[in-house]
């Protein structure tokens, strides 16, 4: 290990802590800069409002559902129960103790509030940050299942298969994802709905069609990289498994495939991170995910400064984990 | 055992070579047989024939009676009884020694994991390494790989042992307990064509030579005829050159 310190061009002399000093200094100034600009054209920054976007208090009101009186008021815990009785008619409503508004004896009509209690909510940004991360790990599941089985074709003798690979991964490849977004939805999306439609059967939601478009578009490029991690295996690999009288598929299972996964963790782990950067696009067709999200809560909050910032942020957070986690994956399978 | 007629082979990439040409032979249960020539003299072509890691384009390789050619023929069970050896070990390196062995005989020998384990077992033993079955492939030296490489064939228990210059990747001091390995499994009457470049093997071991040039059997017989009375100018030239 010494002797390959001595490669970098930088050891810890007092000029590599001067260049520490000026990495420093052109983060703060470029900061520093930002903030400066911002004061020029007399923004405000209010961060204190960002919160109530990814958790909120509701209160919550309990109205009675029918007429009648207030029979009594059980107690069960920090809990109790209003039973409101009209005739034989009876109806129970828990609540906490603390948000009780009515007395045992009140006469009360349909829609009387009874009782109204604090209760926190998930935000906005929250939701689409969920629904992002929700749908980039479906469309990693079938871009992985997918890119599998076009990167096994693609290498494959047998001309159907192999031509049906390529037409798909240069099709892929060759058109922008925001049009096959559209294609998905508003193309394939129509005729599939109209056609269960036709049948009497239940419409396929939109985010199944954003999820197919994704997952495709990952399939294609995890195809290609399947295929390179496939092919940069030396070929005494497959021999020396096929001379022991292993079938093909056989020598597939056992030799070649865990040791090309192995080498293509790392050009995955940034499909993937790709992958999920690409998923804002489906806010275009009403998927609220975290950037429709964001758009959505800077209309009526006007802060799109700390919002995108925000915005990105959460998005650097899933990515960062994802590629964390790959690191991690790529290191235990080098132990074993 | 393994009878070869009239095959050729050409290649056409990089660029065309006739690799084959009407070679014919037999090879009787039980003989040792080295195959010696220059490099690109289709040697290596003729070994790897023999178990269809590469298709002869025409004529007829019976392996224990079976033609190989013939589509209809499963390859992977003659391959089976077929063991090979090849010049890069090319052993499996995500998997241990252990493993290295295990893996063909659960796979294709549906042995139980007891049995394949103590095949295993015997099998270092007798290629000296038995120390060693827990660690994987790039810990170990040349010739102990190769030794792992030999009995991982021989763990399918095959009847014919093809050898495709199993010591030209090996530092000079690790070919002995390489060809002493294989010295060893000839007397024990396996069948075997070795493609070699180490004569004192093929002088002491083999019960025949093969030479071949461009592609053709130029001369075959006894080590005695080919190393004290080669018949052909070509042999003659050869052997001046590597002895």
């Amino acid at each position: 290990m010494d002797s390959a310190s001595t490669l970098y061009r930088f050891k810890k002399t007092p000029s590599y802590y001067a260049w520490v000093a000026v990495f420093i200094l052109i983060v703060a100034a470029t900061i520093g800069g930002l903030y400066y600009s911002t004061q020029e054209i007399d923004y405000v920054w209010r961060w204190y409002r960002i919160p109530r976007y990814f958790a909120y208090q509701d209160n919550v009101e309990i109205r009675a559902e029918i007429d009648g009186e207030v029979d009594r008021i059980e107690s069960q815990g920090n809990e109790e129960s209003i039973i409101v009785v009209k005739d034989s008619e009876e109806a129970s409503y828990r609540v906490p103790t603390a948000g009780i508004r009515v007395d045992e004896g009140d006469f009360i009509s349909y829609g009387d509030v009874l009782a109204t209690y604090p209760k926190w909510k998930v935000g906005i940004l929250l939701q689409g940050l969920w629904l992002t991360l929700k749908v980039s790990v479906i469309a990693i599941v079938f871009g992985i299942f997918v890119g599998l089985v076009a990167g096994l074709a693609r290498i494959s003798s047998n001309p159907a298969l192999k031509w049906s690979s390529i037409t798909y991964i240069e099709l892929i490849r060759g058109s922008p994802l925001l049009v096959q977004i559209f294609i998905w939805y508003f193309v394939l999306g129509t005729l599939f709905n109209t056609l269960l439609a036709k049948n009497g059967l239940p419409q396929v939601q939109p985010l199944w069609f954003g999820v197919a478009a994704l997952a495709t578009f990952t399939g294609a490029y995890v195809a290609e990289i399947v295929r390179a991690g496939i092919q940069s295996i030396h070929k005494g690999q497959m021999e020396a498994a096929r001379s022991l009288g292993m079938s093909y598929p056989q020598s597939m299972i056992h030799v070649i495939l865990p040791q090309a996964f192995r080498r293509i963790i790392p050009p995955l782990a940034g499909q993937f991170i790709s992958l999920i950067k690409d998923s804002s696009l489906l806010g275009i067709i009403a998927i609220r995910e975290l950037t429709k999200a964001t758009r959505e809560v800077v209309t009526t909050s006007l802060q799109p400064f700390e919002l995108w910032f925000v915005c990105a942020l959460l998005y650097l957070i899933l990515t960062f984990t994802l590629s964390m986690l790959l690191q991690y994956m790529e290191r235990r399978m080098l132990v074993s | 055992m393994i009878d070869v007629r009239n095959v050729y082979k050409t290649f056409f990439v990089p660029h065309q070579v006739q690799a084959l040409v009407d070679v014919s032979a037999r090879i009787e249960p039980g003989e040792v047989v080295v195959v010696i020539g220059p490099s690109g003299s289709g040697k290596s072509t003729f070994l790897r024939c023999l178990n269809h890691l590469e298709t002869a384009d025409r004529g007829h390789i019976f392996i224990d009676g079976i033609d190989i050619l013939d589509r209809k023929t499963d390859i992977n069970k003659v391959r089976a009884e077929v063991g090979m050896v090849f010049q890069s070990f090319n052993l499996f390196p995500h998997k241990t020694v252990q493993d290295n062995i295990c893996l063909a005989q659960r796979v294709v020998r549906k042995r139980s994991k007891g049995e394949a384990e103590q095949k295993t077992f015997t099998l270092l033993e007798k290629v000296g390494i038995r120390d060693k079955a827990g660690v994987y492939p790039d810990q170990l030296s040349g010739g102990q790989q190769q030794r792992v490489a030999i009995a991982r064939a021989l763990a399918m228990d095959p009847k014919i042992m093809l050898f495709d210059e199993p010591t030209s990747a090996l530092d000079p001091e690790m070919i002995g307990e390489v060809l002493d390995v294989m010295k060893a499994l000839a007397k024990e009457g396996m069948t075997m064509v070795c493609v070699t470049h180490e004569m004192g093997f093929a002088r002491e071991v083999a019960d025949r030579v093969i030479f071949m040039d461009e592609g053709k059997i130029v001369e075959e017989g006894t080590p005695e005829h080919f190393f004290t009375s080669p018949t052909h100018d070509r042999t003659k030239l050869f052997l001046s050159q590597i002895l």
